[in-house]
């Protein structure tokens, strides 16, 4: 417990350094891309806890981010005061609209970001609770597909609905006041506050999940990754768990996708395709597949580099060339805390070895 | 709807589905000796359309088509062989990540060769407005080479699998990979072989539908969900009972341009796919009991 | 004292019956064990029993409730845990974690409470460490606590594996084959350690091919062959019997 401790406080200074650096060094806008770098992360630990400890791919975890994400940006920018009538009135009287000048000095009705961030991370749970009940009875292949399809399903109802945008997705997002004095924004003036505020939701969830994987529930889940009849017979209920987690997993999509298109002040369709699901298992595989830290450190490195445009016109294919390499030659995943394990292993059998 | 419309759409429906037939039947190919599903199996299809669409400039018609399809052939050997031979007992998850990161690197190499644009292969016979009339319906002479083309390539493949050696080496790979390589037959080139068959047979169904499809550097993905579907719906591994299932999902789809906006037409085989998927895995014409045999 | 009752369970494959209509009781507090040739059902069975199999048709009783129908994590809560007869360690997890793991059932905190670390989970966990030693050590396996439990000898994980369903704490146990796979000296070792089991007033039932196991720990041995009950009787009284002789020796199964 104490060894968590030391790792999650290492890392705040780490964040805190990074800062510092780009202050010292005159490059505080990078703080921008390492902010968004922070909110993808929060997608990446997700899908790790899913797929590295619970060993069920997903490869339609944006489809999560963008139902929060598109929601709370829709429900925060489209006008009630057409509407009129009592239920928005009575709504506005309850705080749950509110009224905020538009860019060009009118006046909108729309939904205060927090009902709408709630409502938009309840609406992706409960999605992730009505297809995760059939699609994790599926294995192998099979779930890899139906993820799969359940991406591209929301990639094109985005794409062709009109009300979200479509190609253009929707912008003039407000920024989201999470306590008095903080608010998640894209303004520049608000870009040091913004960045430890996503760092600080990073290291929330780590230790969230962190403590999950130390526990019984995490046991059993590594416990049907192993080998799921062995889990049954355990008494585990796996298709509760399994649920379950990919419940929390959904649910780190979507207030990621919330938060990122509060900052962002927008959200794309792009934000859904396929290839940023890819793009996370991605992640989640270099990061060595069950290892929390390798992932949230791979998806700080590769978040920022590509959003910095350093892969150029290669992006997505950087991408795809680590998974394969990945795949191939170290599908562990490069950075193993069980490398470590397997030294101390082999000493204490060394070591046990005299034993009768 | 009047006949006449809706004969119009069944019409639509099995130019599309004839396609998703094929590369359903690509999906099989490899599926039955390897028992991966190779999620690039649509770059296959993109691969095939785009180098004839670039040949074409140059060559005539067919022998570009020939040409294409020979190159992605050559494409789905490197491919086996540099990616897939020498791994020794891959997990299935470590299969599908390796599929699906050579999906995206194949599409990423199209991009980079042929751009954003969208391409097609000219009409085989007359324009894109020829037409003949067959009692209220109008058919584009291409929807004719389609159906009969890919009517050829499946009857080929059956007679190669039954009546050929080297056919009848693959299915004994599929049947029991173990016994065969005791009768002598090397079952890492008959994967390769498989992985050969299935590019160049989505390559060569590439290049038939360009003329209507249109083929661009993402139009893989798409066609590969649409194969799987019904790969899955006709029972997978099962290629005859696929090429009755691509007619179905091609016409379903067709139709319901007519209810839902076409923005959504994707959505639709999607959702079909999860349906299936979630209620009946094994296929409309497969047995849940040896689906479950399957190794998965 | 009757602890689990099979009455009447039948399941078929395709053609085969593998399992006709068999009954027998297990008393409690014995060690009972079902033998005979390969593909007479024994393994069926016991996934019958369990749950992993729905049978067509029978009634499993145990303890005083149905318990046919219910899903295997069910049937484990019931208080009946097994092993497998390949064995089914979790990889990449320690010797302890796999044990531990076996606790399951007898802690409760859920994801938002072990997300949050709440007090009572850090006083389960210390709880549940502290059982897991202890079973550890009643192995003898102490030492190897912290080793990756696929990494032990075969003889050892199958040792493993009997403690961690041991930690279920269950009632009765299933064992699949205990002695599958191993030599001699440690076929012997593991006929005490189930005879030890047994006096942690633990009901086992077990599938067995290893005859000189079985017929040194077993109160009561149930014969199957082709999926039919063809004797139940005391050891000695199967050694003697003509029929058990008969499709042990002269079909030269065995």
């Amino acid at each position: 417990m104490r060894k968590q401790g030391l790792q999650i406080a290492g890392f705040a200074a780490v964040v805190a350094a990074i800062q510092l650096a780009t202050f010292l060094t005159g490059n505080v806008y990078h703080l921008t891309q390492l902010t968004m770098s922070a909110y993808y992360s929060l997608v990446v630990l997700g899908l790790c806890i899913l797929t590295g400890y619970a060993g069920q791919i997903s490869i339609g975890h944006a489809g999560f981010f963008a139902i929060g994400g598109y929601l709370s940006a829709l429900l925060t920018t489209h006008n009630f005061s057409a509407h009129g009538g009592r239920v928005v009135s009575g709504l506005a009287a309850m705080g749950i609209l509110a009224r905020r000048p538009d860019l060009y000095g009118g006046e909108l009705l729309t939904v205060h970001p927090w009902p709408a961030c709630i409502l938009a991370v309840f609406a992706a749970v409960a999605v992730a609770y009505a297809i995760g009940g059939p699609v994790l009875k599926l294995k192998g292949h099979y779930l890899a597909m139906a993820t799969l399809g359940f991406g591209i399903i929301v990639y094109r109802i985005v794409l062709g609905t009109e009300l979200v945008g479509a190609a253009d997705g929707i912008y003039d997002v407000p920024a989201f006041p999470l306590l008095p004095g903080i608010a998640v924004s894209g303004k520049s003036s608000l870009r040091v506050m913004n960045y430890y505020v996503a760092w600080g939701f990073v290291i929330l969830g780590m230790v969230f999940l962190m403590n999950l994987v130390r526990s019984r529930v995490g046991r059993a889940l590594a416990s049907i990754h192993g080998a799921e009849d062995a889990a049954e017979a355990m008494g585990i209920p796996t298709a509760r768990y399994k649920l379950k987690i990919f419940v929390v997993s959904a649910a780190f999509a979507a207030v990621a996708g919330v938060l990122l298109t509060h900052y962002n002040g927008g959200i794309g369709p792009s934000e859904s395709s396929v290839m940023k699901s890819v793009r996370y298992l991605a992640i989640v595989a270099i990061g060595g597949m069950a290892n929390l830290w390798g992932a949230l450190f791979m998806s700080l490195i590769l978040n920022y580099l590509s959003l910095r445009g350093y892969f150029g016109s290669f992006d997505d294919a950087v991408f795809g060339v680590i998974l394969i390499l990945i795949m191939l030659f170290a599908h562990e995943g490069l950075l193993r805390r069980q490398l470590l394990d397997q030294i101390r292993g082999a000493v204490i059998r060394r070591g046990g070895g005299d034993d009768p | 709807m009047n006949l006449d419309l809706f004969l119009q759409y069944v019409v639509a429906g099995i130019t599309y589905g004839t396609i998703y037939g094929i590369v359903a039947i690509g999906f099989n190919i490899i599926y039955n000796t390897t028992g991966i599903i190779n999620f690039a199996q649509g770059e296959f299809v993109m691969l095939g359309g785009m180098t004839a669409v670039t040949l074409a400039r140059v060559l005539p018609l067919p022998a570009a088509i020939l040409v294409a399809v020979l190159v992605t052939t050559v494409v789905g050997a490197l491919i086996e062989i540099l990616f897939i031979r020498w791994l020794r007992h891959p997990s299935v998850l470590r299969m599908i990540v390796i599929t699906i990161g050579l999906s995206i690197l194949i599409r990423e190499v199209a991009l980079h060769i042929w751009g954003e644009g969208v391409r097609a292969l000219p009409y085989f016979t007359g324009t894109s407005v020829t037409s003949i009339r067959l009692g209220g319906v109008y058919i584009s002479p291409q929807v004719l080479w389609v159906v009969g083309i890919s009517a050829v390539v499946v009857a080929i493949l059956g007679g190669f699998f039954r009546y050929t050696l080297l056919g009848m080496q693959m299915r004994a790979c599929a049947a029991n990979r173990d016994a065969a390589r005791l009768c002598g037959i090397s079952a890492k080139n008959m994967v390769t072989l498989s992985f050969m068959l299935s590019a160049g047979i989505g390559a060569l169904g590439g290049c038939i539908v360009s003329p209507i499809t249109y083929v661009s550097y993402d139009s893989g993905v798409p066609l590969a969900i649409k194969g799987f579907t019904v790969a899955i719906l006709g029972g997978l591994g099962n290629s005859a009972a696929s090429a009755g299932a691509g007619m179905l999902l091609g016409i379903l789809e067709s139709f319901s341009v007519s209810v839902l906006p076409a923005a959504y037409k994707d959505v639709i085989s999607v959702a079909i796919l999860l349906v299936i998927l979630f209620v009946r895995p094994s296929g409309l014409f497969g047995s849940a009991e040896v689906a479950r045999l399957k190794e998965f | 004292m009757t602890l689990l009752s099979i009455r009447d369970v039948s399941r078929r494959f395709g053609g085969i019956q593998a399992v006709d209509n068999v009954s027998f009781d297990v008393p409690h507090g014995a060690i009972t064990a079902v033998i005979g040739p390969n593909g007479a059902g024994k393994t069926t069975l016991f996934h019958l029993i369990s749950g992993f199999l729905r049978p067509d048709r029978g009634s499993v009783v145990f303890g005083g409730a149905e318990i046919l129908g219910l899903m295997p994590h069910q049937i484990a809560a019931k208080g009946m845990a097994r092993t497998f007869q390949q064995t089914r360690l979790f990889p990449k997890m320690t010797v302890l974690e796999n044990i531990l793991v076996g606790r399951h059932l007898h802690s409760r905190g859920g994801f938002v409470a072990c997300m949050l670390h709440l007090p009572f989970t850090r006083r389960e966990e210390r709880a549940v460490r502290e059982a897991g030693r202890e079973i550890l050590e009643f192995l003898g396996l102490s030492g190897q606590a912290d080793a990756e439990a696929v990494r032990l000898s075969y003889g050892q994980q199958r040792m493993v594996e009997l403690g961690r369903a041991l930690a279920c704490e269950p009632r009765v146990l299933l064992l699949d084959e205990p002695a599958a796979g191993l030599n001699m000296r440690e076929t012997a070792e593991m006929g005490r350690l189930i005879s030890r089991i047994r006096e942690r007033n633990v009901t086992i039932l077990l599938v067995e091919h290893d005859m000189s196991l079985v017929m040194d720990i077993s109160d009561e041995i149930v014969v199957l062959s082709y999926g039919q009950k063809i004797a139940e009787d005391v050891p000695s009284a199967i050694q003697r019997d003509p029929e058990v002789i008969r499709i042990y020796l002269g079909e030269g199964d065995a």
